[in-house]
């Protein structure tokens, strides 16, 4: 049984027409999960979540007259009495990014029906997730105690500095704890047999990967505009 | 990789009935209880909503003849009307009232493909209500910053409620924004990936086309008001500056700096502007077919008006600055906002046109229904061609901020979905309850609203060209306006209590109709499209009884030439009678399933 109907325009090999007839098609217009689809559409909203955190944070930047204080120097780690620039900031990319490579073999695992696997590598992934919310509260504790930063004050120049600071890495670290609780959730569904009993499908745990894949995208960006630039 | 259909599915899903009271009527997972629910609570919120207009237009027919009605309290009357009939009334009855009940129905399926996500979606909606109406009983009052908040006036001392009444104001706002994406994915999802055999994108009523992409400019646009209430939320406690420019309040420099108010225009109506899509795309969806139905003739040009729902959903993103003429941007902007916002004219006057087209030798039935839906037209062609002149820059710079523009977005925006709430509640009242509603009294409620609104927004242009400038509290000595204008904002003022009682008319016949109406035949329109074809009206748990229904023409099948009856439901087989859309009315490509060949 074929879902795409076949017209002559598609027969007469128009490409166009033939994708407008495969997505208007009747049932579905993706043929994926309906899980899965949910969490794209929701990822897309929440893309428009961050952006706008992000275009908020630019224009305060254009608009204030204080000097923004160089990230680099702020993020700075001192290793053997030499200040290293945006060190720890480097070490949690890194840990995000490879608690994504964890993410992708879990997954990889879930389809081929290896529950142990899936379970470990999931459980890999949160522990490096929750790490990173570990570092996150340390840079937080650094600049709050040791600098003197405040959401509304900033003794190294513009207080908009510090509020957007705590306001954009806040809201993405809670999106990465509120992953780190996902995650364990489904791997441990995984683990006691709960979508075994279930068809024996393991769909959900690709969703939750694009969810934890996303939030690390979401991490780069906000690494390169307010880290970097 | 084979994946099989949701639709196809069905029978190996589990379908547990509700036992209890609690999870039949309460803690429902049902999406046609979860629709009333978001219905009933955004109909009592309205009602709020309502009153407090009364108390304006009161002080502004009778200026200072009620002790109530202080300029604060005032402020707060125009913020809150707004923002409730805007967001808690309008976005919670089409997409949660509407969009619930219709979307399984009308697209073929059992349910949303995830009702616990459903359930929680009304749960956190009513909690956004509660929050929003305790801001009435806290020291202060609500916030009376009029519904755009604008800072830095919504959070600076003088402003009524600037303390606690725009925190709470805000929170609800995010309580809503959350409760509106976890019912919006489902709308999205089920529209996509739940549809029924048969049930092509091309076949689905317009209904669905209209809280589609209703719902789907709702996700895209909320984010915007969400990140502006939390800044805004952060301005007001732990006085962060995002929004917050150096300023001296009462003699005292506050501890502000350097922030964009401007910013919180711009994200504002990145959201405001498609609200008002929000609005409306649902109402052009349900007025089509109620037009349709009721005229027993296929909706004109099916096609045009799925392309132009796209459209102007599409077009709405980048017309977001027309609100802010005059907030000092650069004027090069007027330029590119104005020819976008007159753009979106075309897919809309092209909406309005098939309307009319449709009704055009059409056997039109002038039930209740129907006598709503026509004075939608009347009233929406009324706003839209106002809309042309203040999208004009020029036009709009000696308008903005007078009742013109009151005028202008009440007609367009409040009275025009307003008029099609009504049309789509006495339409499909008959489905909901198994009664039918009392003709008569339906007659009463459509004149006295219809004349009633007209009397109301008319004279407001007038009022407008003269330059009476709008929120103002009272109009004090000012010399260029006339006596006239205050005798004919006294007589607003008599047609908008008019107005408002009347609408007593539409409670006192739903209810005597549950009561004691008499008992709906089934499809008592003749109408086409699936959700009049359940087994049981209204339909029970499930919706489908053992086996889902299978589709095979559009939904507009009326008046098929040579057929005897003059409705084709979507469920007859091309082989019984013919597909009346691939004789008269030009579809491009056909999209028949193979089934048909």
């Amino acid at each position: 049984m074929s879902d795409a109907p076949m017209t002559e325009a598609v027969e007469a090999g128009d490409t166009f027409a033939g994708a407008v007839v495969d997505y208007s098609a009747d049932k579905q217009a993706f043929h994926v999960p309906w899980g899965k689809a949910m969490m794209w559409i929701f990822l897309l909203s929440d893309t428009f979540i961050f952006s706008t955190f992000l275009i908020g944070y630019m224009t305060v930047r254009m608009s204030v007259q204080d000097p923004w204080p160089l990230t680099s120097e702020v993020f700075a780690l001192s290793m053997g009495g030499e200040p290293i620039p945006l060190l720890l900031i480097a070490i949690m990319t890194f840990i995000l990014i490879t608690s994504s490579g964890t993410m992708a073999m879990a997954v990889n695992m879930g389809y081929r029906k290896e529950k142990e696997k899936t379970f470990w590598l999931m459980v890999a992934t949160a522990v490096l997730g929750a790490s990173f919310v570990g570092m996150q509260m340390f840079e937080w504790t650094k600049l709050i105690v040791d600098e003197g930063v405040r959401p509304w004050y900033n003794p190294m120049g513009a207080a908009q500095f510090g509020s957007a600071f705590f306001m954009i890495t806040g809201f993405h670290g809670l999106h990465v704890t509120g992953g780190v609780i996902y995650l364990l959730v489904v791997a441990f569904r995984v683990k006691n047999g709960f979508y075994e009993r279930r068809g024996n499908n393991y769909e959900i745990v690709e969703i939750a990967g694009l969810y934890w894949h996303f939030v690390d995208l979401v991490w780069v960006f906000i690494f390169a505009f307010f880290y970097l630039w | 990789m084979a994946f099989v259909a949701f639709a196809d599915r069905d029978h190996e899903q589990e379908h547990h009935d509700p036992q209890t009271f609690l999870t039949k009527y309460v803690w429902s997972q049902d999406h046609k209880v979860i629709a009333i629910q978001y219905g009933g609570i955004a109909i009592l919120v309205g009602l709020i909503a309502l009153g407090l207009s009364i108390l304006m237009r009161l002080q502004l027919g009778f200026p200072n003849s009620f002790a109530v009605i202080n300029p604060e309290s005032y402020y707060q009357f125009v913020t809150m009307h707004g923002m409730i009939m805007v967001v808690y009334l309008l976005t919670a009855l089409f997409l949660g009232g509407f969009g619930n009940y219709l979307i399984p129905l009308m697209c073929g399926s059992r349910d949303m493909v995830f009702p616990f996500l459903n359930m929680l979606s009304v749960w956190f909606y009513f909690l956004s209500v509660i929050i929003l109406l305790a801001s009435f009983f806290v020291p202060g009052g609500t916030t009376g910053a009029g519904w755009t908040l604008y800072p830095p006036q919504s959070i600076s001392a003088g402003t009524p409620g600037a303390g606690m009444g725009i925190i709470l104001m805000l929170v609800s706002l995010a309580v809503f924004i959350v409760a509106a994406t976890m019912g919006g994915l489902n709308y999205v999802t089920t529209v996509l990936q739940a549809r029924c055999k048969g049930m092509t994108l091309m076949r689905m009523p317009l209904s669905i086309w209209g809280i589609f992409m209703a719902t789907v400019l709702a996700l895209l646009a909320f984010p915007a008001l969400l990140v502006s209430a939390i800044m805004m939320i952060l301005d007001t406690t732990i006085k962060t500056s995002f929004f917050m420019p150096a300023m001296i309040s009462a003699g005292e420099q506050l501890s502000y700096n350097d922030g964009s108010p401007i910013l919180f225009q711009h994200l504002f109506w990145f959201f405001g502007h498609p609200e008002v899509y929000i609005v409306a795309l649902p109402a052009f969806g349900l007025v089509s077919d109620v037009l349709a139905t009721h005229a027993r003739k296929n909706i004109f040009g099916y096609r045009m008006m799925v392309w132009a729902i796209l459209a102007i959903g599409g077009l709405s993103f980048i017309v977001w600055a027309h609100h802010m003429y005059v907030s000092g941007m650069n004027p090069y902007f007027g330029f590119f906002f104005a020819t976008t916002t007159l753009i979106i004219a075309v897919p809309t006057a092209l909406k309005v046109y098939n309307w009319v087209l449709t009704l055009w030798q059409g056997n039109i039935h002038l039930r209740v229904p129907m006598l709503f839906a026509i004075a939608f037209i009347f009233t929406f062609i009324h706003g839209g061609l106002t809309g042309i002149f203040l999208g004009n820059v020029v036009i709009d710079l000696p308008l903005s901020d007078t009742y013109f523009v009151v005028a202008h977005f009440h007609m367009v925006m409040g009275v025009s979905p307003v008029l099609v709430v009504f049309a789509s509640l006495y339409h499909w009242f008959p489905l909901m309850s198994g009664k039918m509603y009392n003709e008569t009294l339906g007659k009463w409620h459509f004149w006295l609203t219809f004349l009633g609104a007209y009397s109301v927004y008319l004279p407001m242009h007038y009022l407008g060209f003269q330059g009476v400038p709008r929120r103002y509290f009272s109009m004090g000595n000012t010399d260029f306006l006339p006596e006239s204008a205050q005798m004919l904002n006294a007589s607003i003022t008599v047609s908008a209590i008019i107005l408002a009682a009347a609408q007593s008319l539409f409670f006192i016949n739903i209810f005597m109709s549950l009561w004691k109406g008499k008992k709906a035949e089934k499809n008592c329109w003749g109408a086409t499209s699936l959700e009049w074809l359940t087994p049981d009206q209204p339909p029970k748990h499930g919706n489908w009884g053992h086996d889902l229904p299978v589709v095979h023409r559009w939904a507009y099948d009326y008046s098929v030439p040579g057929q005897e009856q003059d409705y084709t439901p979507q469920t007859v087989p091309a082989s019984e009678v013919p597909v009346g859309r691939e004789h008269g009315v030009s579809t491009g490509f056909s999209f028949e399933t193979d089934q048909e060949k």
